[in-house]
């Protein structure tokens, strides 16, 4: 496939694996057993959704409960697209977290190779900064935000949503930590010694070093900002809402079809894990890698 | 070569010295600057080299700061004023009121209290299944990726999603949850009503969700302790199990403080799903309050209620919270560090 490929973890853990095959142990049955359990608990409550978004019944529960596919998930899912607004829910979703993950996967690499690589007055200090300040939750911002908003008469726009993600300190700080070890000085030297400029040096040696990482950061951010609930819910009504905001309107309402509601969460839920099919190996061998350590 | 010819292929040089990236061009020595005064080149190399880090670090700090430090200034203004939603104009001082009717306020003890409550039975249980899931993990397994990815399936799932779910099986009459516990012999419990009951059911949305992924950062710190320590551990006589406690376990430390503070920093800020959960009276965390978190209460006082400048106070004391609890978390790893040092 890509470079990226070269390092990634199936060509690490290959050889970690190699070294190590001497001392893993070939995990017994009863390994086998729970390891059984724990994936059925972990893909139960999915399955269930599909189940149930496929069913005619107007309530699902019931005793005892539906337990097979029905045939009426096309139609559940066409009521929530069109209905419960999940249609444009779900596109203004992808607008708000492709906006955020690719803001904050190119800033965060920016600056987290500053301050993986340069010398520039301040450094330390304003590391120690974006450090001290990955604690802050989002709850000590909403209320000026809230109030911006009001006086700027952008309430349930989709940027209001938008501009206080587009970075993150976490992200610079995964980074930083990432380049640190994945990105040798000498080529950076060796670039500059050519004469590159600051900007060629970006484009073709750090952007290309920082690719496992950058994926790594992407999913989670994308991850998270489509999860995320509190600021969308002040900021959007359901005019125009995000897929957590549709999806609380659609819960808290008063729908009485059970398996509409189901099809809407399945909906909610499906770009994330299609996204997450697709990298899903990558990210895995993100944290495996140990990219996501403190 | 003239210099026009260097122009034109400028990546001649790193096309045939592999290793050299492209981009990374020999091109500049070939345009030698005249003898004597630096020319204009090498002085904008010059200022490029000392500029461009503020360069990079600029659009970081300038977004972060307009968007979470400046706000994070104006709570604390916000919190010493009563500022009403449905009149944003008229802010009047009132300095330290809206932190007094916080403290003297039930609902406020009861969010704290439901925040620790919930914060507790969903984190405890959910690191030390995430530790036995790693541990399974780490042997050596058909199928490793399969089993990874399945595991980190709840992480990709929607939280309205996921909420919405766990609801409808935990219904009073025909949910799935109580249907089981009958087919065990055991009566229904009501999750939406009960105390223990509904804060059990939300902590095991969060549970579900985090329990593979954090496995996954605790099997990365597992792959990463160096196997002699094992052999020479198994020299002295240690069985699996001895291994695990004496081994594993000390090795792990560092990584188990990280996935405390950042789960604990997430069950402060719980808010989606109790939120969800509650169905109509979502904000209020139930007909009883019995699971309204701070994160909930946070939001009720300030858009449903509208006091913006007593949510300020509260988001302000949420962080205060953390931050307790984070030294708290410090000084328990030192306590244990040093009697470790002492057994």
């Amino acid at each position: 496939m890509t470079a990226a490929d070269l390092v990634l973890p199936e060509a690490r853990s290959g050889r970690r694996r190699a070294t190590k095959a001497g001392k893993q142990l070939h995990a017994g049955p009863v390994t086998y057993v729970a390891l059984t359990v724990f994936a059925l608990v972990s893909l139960a409550p999915l399955v269930w959704t599909a189940i149930a978004a496929s069913r005619t019944d107007r309530r699902l529960a019931q005793a005892p409960p539906p337990l097979w596919f029905g045939g009426n998930l096309f139609k559940n899912l066409e009521t929530a697209w069109d209905q419960a607004g999940l249609g444009t829910a779900m596109l203004n979703s992808v607008i708000v977290a492709g906006a955020i993950t690719v803001s904050t996967v190119v800033f965060s690499t920016l600056a987290g190779f500053a301050f993986a690589k340069l010398r520039f007055r301040f450094s330390g200090l304003l590391l120690l900064l974006t450090i001290g300040t990955m604690m802050i939750p989002p709850q000590l911002a909403v209320v000026p935000l809230y109030l911006w908003m009001s006086d700027l008469g952008w309430s349930n726009q989709l940027q209001t949503v938008i501009l206080p993600s587009l970075v993150t300190a976490f992200g610079t700080f995964f980074m930083r930590q990432y380049l640190v070890q994945a990105l040798p000085t000498e080529l950076i030297e060796a670039a500059r010694v050519d004469g590159a400029s600051s900007l060629r040096v970006v484009w073709h040696v750090v952007f290309p070093a920082a690719r496992p990482a950058m994926a790594v950061l992407g999913l989670l951010t994308f991850v998270f900002a489509w999860n995320d609930f509190l600021w969308p819910i002040i900021a959007l009504n359901q005019q125009n809402p995000t897929v957590q905001v549709a999806l609380n309107a659609l819960g808290t309402g008063y729908v009485p079809d059970q398996a509409v509601i189901m099809a809407g969460a399945l909906l909610g839920t499906l770009p994330l894990l299609i996204a997450f099919l697709l990298f899903g190996k990558q990210i895995v061998g993100g944290i495996m890698q140990g990219a996501i350590k403190g | 070569m003239t210099s026009k010819e260097a122009l034109a292929h400028p990546a001649s040089s790193a096309e045939t010295a592999p290793g050299i990236p492209p981009g990374a061009v020999r091109g500049a020595r070939g345009r030698g600057a005249p003898d004597g005064a630096p020319s204009w080149r090498s002085r904008l190399y010059r200022w490029d080299t000392k500029a461009s880090p503020y360069a990079f670090v600029t659009p970081f700090f300038v977004l972060f700061g307009v968007f979470t430090l400046v706000p994070l200034l104006y709570t604390v203004w916000y919190s010493l004023h009563d500022v009403q939603l449905s009149a944003l104009d008229h802010q009047s001082w009132t300095g330290l009121a809206n932190y007094k009717n916080l403290l003297s306020s039930d609902f406020f003890w009861n969010a704290l209290r439901n925040t620790f409550t919930i914060g507790v039975i969903s984190t405890v249980p959910q690191l030390m299944a995430a530790l036995w899931l790693a541990h399974m993990l780490n042997y050596k397994l058909r199928g490793s990726t399969v089993w990874r990815v399945v595991m980190l399936t709840p992480y990709a799932t929607s939280v309205a999603a996921a909420t919405l779910v766990f609801t409808l099986l935990y219904s009073w009459d025909g949910g799935m949850v109580n249907w089981i516990l009958h087919f065990f012999g055991v009566d229904p419990v009501n999750w939406r009503e009960s105390d223990w009951g509904s804060q059990f059911a939300v902590s095991s949305i969060v549970i579900w969700r985090w329990t593979g992924y954090n496995a996954l950062i605790y099997l990365a710190a597992m792959q990463a302790i160096p196997a002699d320590l094992y052999e020479s551990a198994a020299l002295d006589g240690a069985n699996r199990r001895q291994q695990f406690w004496h081994v594993t376990i000390p090795q792990l430390r560092p990584t188990v403080l990280f996935t405390i503070v950042v789960s604990t920093i997430g069950a402060t800020q719980l808010f989606g799903e109790p939120l969800l959960f509650g169905g109509v009276s979502g904000t209020k965390g139930g007909s009883e309050h019995q699971y309204q978190t701070l994160g909930l209460y946070m939001y009720d006082q300030g858009w449903i209620i509208g006091n913006l400048g007593k949510a300020s106070a509260i988001a302000w004391t949420m962080f205060l919270v953390m931050l307790i609890i984070a030294a708290v978390n410090l000084l328990l790893t030192r306590w244990l560090r040093r009697s470790d040092d002492r057994g």
